[in-house]
């Protein structure tokens, strides 16, 4: 159960590379700017939304070649069943538009995340604990998004509403009341389905981070802080109850607008943030391997560890692969140098990255 | 570089919604080909519904009369009222029949963020008609857009106070939505299952 074949086409500093005879570890080692997380990112898109960076599709495309790009790959299936042919990218034509391939035949970009289920962790992500809570929030949404679909939706409307709240209590004249009434409605009903979402996560996850042993990482307990009454009739009363305040402070300050993810290490109750960059970094781990197991489902998974191994000692190190080996993902890893994958290296496809191309060690 | 004419042309069917720069150019390259033919029938319609167009004092359609053809049919049910944003909203309605009663344009919808506010739509018109009584029920027949909800939820709120019966489409329809986007069979069920707002 795994990708292979894979071609990237134009996609950032990879004109034309073929990764072939893929493995459950797969090795990408280069030097700085060889092009290993462009690796990543063009498998992250495999999945439904912007992939791991998060770019348009347009930033995506190599420069200098005229605009669009293509990724390819063929999923292998363990139940015997024919091996399924994935594509995806954006042609010169419709730069901005994202187009999809199911064995030959155009789909929707969101049917390809029937076929696997993909999770990441990057260095980008290391800020989360000392980040704002709003990209604490984020992440929570990402990660819920995976669980279920419609949480995007919940999450865009309620922020819809939220910005027409403000604009009306921002305004020059006192807020419609009846106006107001309508659009809080609006904001209990999503927001309750928002926190909803938020708190199932937080639940599940917390469910299969407790199944982990105590060492040699240090496991973190997550906490949902919500920002507001979490039912869609209580949020709606307290905003109601609250709009003289809000209309001083010319903003919402009641709802899942306001929510936080505390997370801190058992056994000290350490607050993340206080944490060692390596005990963070193993935190994170940990919270990405318990997402990808419930996200995967019964879905092949795949998992894309950008730079994981730099932070970590050669213990955890050890212990984190001993975990990746136990499960049933296929893996993908870069580093700038072999050595910390020594555990790995003689069952792992390796290739080495330089200035777009790659090549089989 | 085309003539100032061709530019011009070329600009103005650019502005028109589902057009574009690229996709007008070339319907101004078929117009010019057909200058005799397709150009000249488009000319005649065009000055025809400039000449002819007028908005219902009644329900705001566009039609060539006023009252429009909706508002004058005898055979509407005038105990049914359906509510839409725009004209748009009301021609996907009454093109494949589905509403026996009659209409009121608002003229937009509720949006903070664009400016629009309660006086900028015509819902005093609105609660004018059902003041005046013969009406049963009020349709809320908003987008499932955020602004739409909220502005069927804001009707609500200002219709409570007349006795009619006050029903919203049946919106299991896409989230976000507009009903001039949906198929006939779509509409269809959405009003077939409309039930009392919450
Ligand atoms: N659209 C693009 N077209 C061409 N090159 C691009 C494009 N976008 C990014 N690049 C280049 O790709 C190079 C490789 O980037 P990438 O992030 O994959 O490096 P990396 O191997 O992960 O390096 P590091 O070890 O520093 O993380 C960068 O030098 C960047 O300038
Ligand atoms: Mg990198
Ligand atoms: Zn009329």
């Amino acid at each position: 159960m795994a990708l292979d074949r894979i071609t990237l086409t134009r996609f950032r500093n990879h004109a034309d590379t073929r990764l072939d005879d893929t493995a459950q570890f797969n090795l990408l080692v280069g030097e700085n700017g060889a092009g290993k997380t462009n690796i990543l990112e063009a498998l992250s898109l495999f999945a439904p939304g912007r992939g791991l960076r998060r770019a348009t599709l347009v930033e995506m495309a190599g420069q200098d070649t005229g605009g669009g790009f293509a990724v390819s790959a063929r999923l292998d299936r363990a139940d015997g069943n024919d091996p399924v042919q994935l594509g995806t990218g954006a042609t010169p034509d419709a730069p901005a538009r994202r187009q999809a391939q199911v064995n030959g035949a155009a789909c929707p970009a969101i049917r390809l995340g029937e076929w696997l289920a993909i999770s990441w962790l990057t260095p980008a992500m290391d800020r989360l604990f000392a980040d704002s809570a709003g990209a604490r929030r984020r992440y929570m949404d990402r990660l819920a998004l995976a669980l279920d679909p419609a949480h995007a939706r919940h999450a865009a409307r309620y922020e819809n509403a939220l910005r027409e709240r403000n604009r009306l209590l921002s305004g020059d004249q006192d807020p419609d009341p009846q106006w107001m009434d309508s659009i809080e409605a609006q904001m209990a009903e999503a927001g309750a389905a928002l926190a909803l979402g938020r708190a199932m996560l937080i639940d599940r996850l917390n469910g299969e981070l407790a199944q982990l042993p105590d060492a040699p990482f240090a496991r973190p307990v997550l906490t949902y802080q919500p920002g507001g009454p979490r039912d869609a009739a209580g949020l709606g009363r307290e905003m109601r109850r609250q709009r003289a305040r809000d209309r001083s402070a010319q903003r919402s300050l009641t709802g899942p607008h306001r929510d936080e993810l505390a997370v801190t290490m058992l056994g000290n109750g350490q607050p993340a943030a206080a944490c060692s960059t390596g005990e963070q970094k193993a935190m994170l781990i940990a919270i990405t391997l318990a997402h990808a197991a419930l996200a995967a489902g019964d879905r092949p998974g795949m998992l894309l560890l950008d730079e994981v191994a730099a932070h970590l000692d050669p213990i955890r190190r050890a212990a984190l692969f001993d975990r990746l080996r136990q499960g049933r993902a296929q893996v993908w890893l870069t580093g700038t140098e072999l050595p910390p994958f020594a555990d790995i290296a003689a069952e792992a496809a390796v290739w080495h990255i330089a200035k777009g191309h790659a090549e089989r060690c | 570089m085309a003539s100032q004419e061709i530019e011009a042309l070329s600009a103005a069917l650019a502005r028109l919604p589902g057009l574009g720069p690229r996709s007008a150019r070339r319907a101004v390259l078929w117009l010019v080909k057909r200058r005799e033919t397709a150009l000249v029938q488009l000319l005649d319609a065009l000055a025809a519904v400039r000449e002819t167009l007028v908005e219902c004092q009644t329900c705001g359609n566009v039609d060539t009369q006023n009252p429009c053809g909706i508002c004058a049919d005898p055979r509407r049910d005038r105990r049914q009222l359906c509510v839409v944003e725009d004209v748009a909203d009301l021609w996907a309605l009454d093109r494949a029949r589905l509403f026996a009663g009659q209409y009121h344009v608002l003229g937009g919808r509720l949006s903070a963020l664009e400016g629009v506010r309660p006086e900028d739509l015509s819902i005093p018109a609105l609660l004018a008609r059902v003041e005046q009584g013969g009406v049963d029920e009020v349709v809320l027949a908003m987008n499932a857009t955020l602004e739409g909800q909220t502005t069927a939820h804001y009707l609500a709120e200002r219709l409570e106070a007349f006795p009619v019966r006050i029903t919203q489409l049946a919106h299991g329809l896409p989230v976000g939505g507009e009903l001039d986007y949906l198929d006939e069979g779509t509409l269809a069920q959405a009003l077939r299952a409309r039930r009392p707002i919450s």
